[in-house]
């Protein structure tokens, strides 16, 4: 995009006056250069969202932002319930929760190396993944209810995981408020044999070792060291998030005229949080957000007991999971007072600051883990929330690379296979049922992750940690 | 095989992809309104696998509703979606009959099956972006961007 288009409110922050139907300015935090390469439409999408009812503050953009549906990719934006504030299911996302866990493993690169085929090997065939896979575990209509209001709590009473994991995971593993029976008999149905599914597209899990620290202190509390081997998941709440997307937008597009909301287009489809649609979106977002995290559980489950077969020393407790497709009511500093907003974060991660209540007592001084997922055979981030991130967008920081080219390009640029050995010259084993997906993901089709989490760091929404690079990833 | 099948299988490539920075749109062109409705369908199925590979051995119904004509492409495609992702099917032949509230379609397909189709991607949703149905010269053209 141009620069001229906003009024640079800093190095790292770009402004977009009020102007037109837009109730506050939209913020775009990144670098001259990301913002240079961003698409026209983050400025058009933000803009957008500025414009609807209830927004406080300002519509923000994180440095990794790009084209979404409605809400920019990226996007960040609070609603006040009292001043006609809405809920917008394409604010969320398709995929409702999807996120990023990291494991630790207390192994080095040699105990990983030693086994690093059979390893892989193992992880391709215990985590279902691709189009078309399904999981193990089958839930009956009393069980998809007590997973969808219990989240990876219920998934670890079940078994898949431990007590002291649920600290490590936003909300403590289960989202409240959560209402199953808003949640579609199709949207179940969708979920009936994905359960402990890795999906497709950008998900992936990786064995990853950390390569740099950049804050000594920090990864200290976070227990991450230079050479340290950890695990990291990336994926959501699988078919019935995308159901409960889909359904929940038509009717928000389909009631908007009623409830008085002009649409400047209808993928910005929303319901007033007051509202009868707005309410029922609520508890089967919630819903969904539960069956990311027990989905997320359970498959850390599978990891642990491959680990368990492979290097049968090593332990894989839980470092920190988020979510970064939400909308969660949260209590932020806006126009004098503190207000209870609900804070939409599509494609982007909340980030506590130090002190912050919601924290486990072992991060409360070094603040929330930001984990970053970059693309296959580049690296990953690991973050962490600053004080200063509350008062310049919510709490909220970047989520990955974010893609720099379509999926079409990328299979003109690259070949599967191609893409799979080069990275095997490197030291990264990538497993995959499919080489059309592996050439449409291919590192290069991805922005420098490192530009991204940089600029999030300069702009004071996330402080660098450490950077992890992949030795084996299984993708979808 | 249904003969509405048949009808399908002599239709050139009337569809395509168009841009869109982390999905992909589909937009699908027709002499008829149903017509482009069908071929948006196999631009879908192209999102994930080459629809060449896809026989078109069984067949699904379905039946959708929308006041409009984007929604209902919408809904069209979801709907396919829909049987994709609970029958772990891919689908490689359309038929859509239009009617005063919505539509009635049929899709030809076969189980996925990894080794043979290589699906590169599942596909979410179909979205409202760029979302758009409209006479385009001497027939219909239908578009939309679907989240993958």
């Amino acid at each position: 995009m141009e620069l001229n288009l906003f009024e640079k409110a800093g190095d790292y922050e770009w402004v977009i006056p009020r102007q037109g139907a837009m109730r506050v300015p939209a913020v775009i935090y990144a670098s001259e250069a990301l913002v240079r390469d961003m698409d026209r439409k983050v400025y058009e999408q933000a803009v957008n969202v500025a414009a609807l009812p209830g927004i406080v503050k300002a519509s923000y953009a994180m440095p990794d932002a790009h084209w979404g549906y409605g809400f920019p990719i990226g996007g960040v934006a609070a609603f006040d319930p009292d001043a006609g504030g809405v809920v917008s299911a394409g604010g969320v996302g398709f995929d409702i929760s999807c996120g990023v866990r990291c494991l630790h493993t207390g192994l080095a690169r040699a105990d990983i190396e030693q086994v690093q085929a059979p390893l892989a090997h193992e992880l391709s065939r215990a985590i279902p993944a691709g189009v078309g896979s399904t999981g193990e575990i089958r839930l009956g209509e009393k069980e998809m209810d007590a997973m969808l209001a219990g989240g990876a709590a219920w998934a670890v009473q079940r078994g898949w995981g431990e007590a002291a994991d649920l600290e490590r995971i936003e909300e403590h593993g289960q989202m409240k408020h959560a209402k199953p029976g808003n949640v579609s008999a199709q949207a179940k149905k969708r979920q009936r044999d994905e359960m402990g599914t890795l999906g497709s597209g950008n998900h992936y899990l990786e064995i990853q070792e950390v390569t740099s620290v950049f804050d000594a202190d920090i990864a200290a509390a976070y227990g991450l060291a230079q050479g340290d081997i950890v695990v990291m998941i990336h994926c959501g709440s699988r078919g019935l998030g995308h159901q409960i997307g889909t359904e929940y937008l038509k009717r928000m597009a389909v009631s908007a005229a009623q409830h008085g909301i002009a649409l400047p287009d209808r993928e910005l489809a929303c319901a007033p949080i007051s509202s009868d649609v707005g309410q029922e979106y609520l508890g089967a977002m919630r819903a969904a957000i539960n069956c990311a995290l027990a989905n997320r559980q359970i498959l850390t489950h599978l990891v642990r007991e491959v680990f368990r077969r492979m290097r049968p020393e090593a332990r894989l407790p839980l470092l920190y999971d988020v979510s970064h497709n939400t909308c969660k009511v949260e209590e932020h500093r806006a126009d004098g007072g503190v207000r209870k907003l609900y804070v939409h974060r599509k494609g982007a991660t909340r980030a506590f600051g130090p002190g912050h209540p919601d924290l486990p007592v072992a991060f409360r001084d070094a603040g929330q883990p930001v984990l970053i997922g970059g693309s296959m055979g580049t690296g990953s981030y690991v973050l962490a929330g600053t004080k200063e991130s509350e008062a310049l967008a919510f709490s909220s920081a970047c989520h990955g690379a974010g893609r720099a080219m379509s999926r079409h390009q990328a299979l003109k640029n690259w070949q599967g296979r191609q893409v799979v050995n080069e990275l095997a010259a490197r030291g990264i084993l990538i497993k995959s049922p499919s080489m059309r997906g592996v050439a449409e993901e291919a590192p290069g089709a991805y922005k420098d992750v490192a530009a991204v989490v940089d600029a999030a760091d300069a702009a004071g929404l996330a402080r660098k940690v450490a950077r992890v690079e992949p030795l084996v990833c299984i993708k979808g | 095989m249904p003969r509405t099948a048949q009808r399908t299988i002599h239709f050139v490539q009337r569809w395509e992809h168009f841009e869109h920075g982390a999905d992909v749109g589909v937009r699908g062109y027709g002499a008829t309104l149903a017509e482009a409705f069908e071929q948006a369908a196999l631009a879908l199925t192209a999102v994930i696998t080459d629809p060449a590979t896809v026989r078109p051995l069984e067949h699904v119904e379905v039946s959708c509703e929308a006041p409009d004509n984007e929604l209902l492409l919408a809904e069209w495609l979801n709907a396919i979606v829909y049987e994709m992702a609970t029958r772990r099917m891919l689908f490689s032949r359309f038929a859509v009959r239009l009617e005063s509230d919505g539509l009635s379609g049929e899709a030809w397909g076969e189980p996925v099956e990894a080794a043979r189709h290589h699906p590169a991607v599942e596909v979410k949703g179909a979205t409202y972006t760029q979302l758009r149905v409209a006479p385009e010269g001497d027939g219909w053209v239908a578009q939309t961007v679907v989240d993958v």
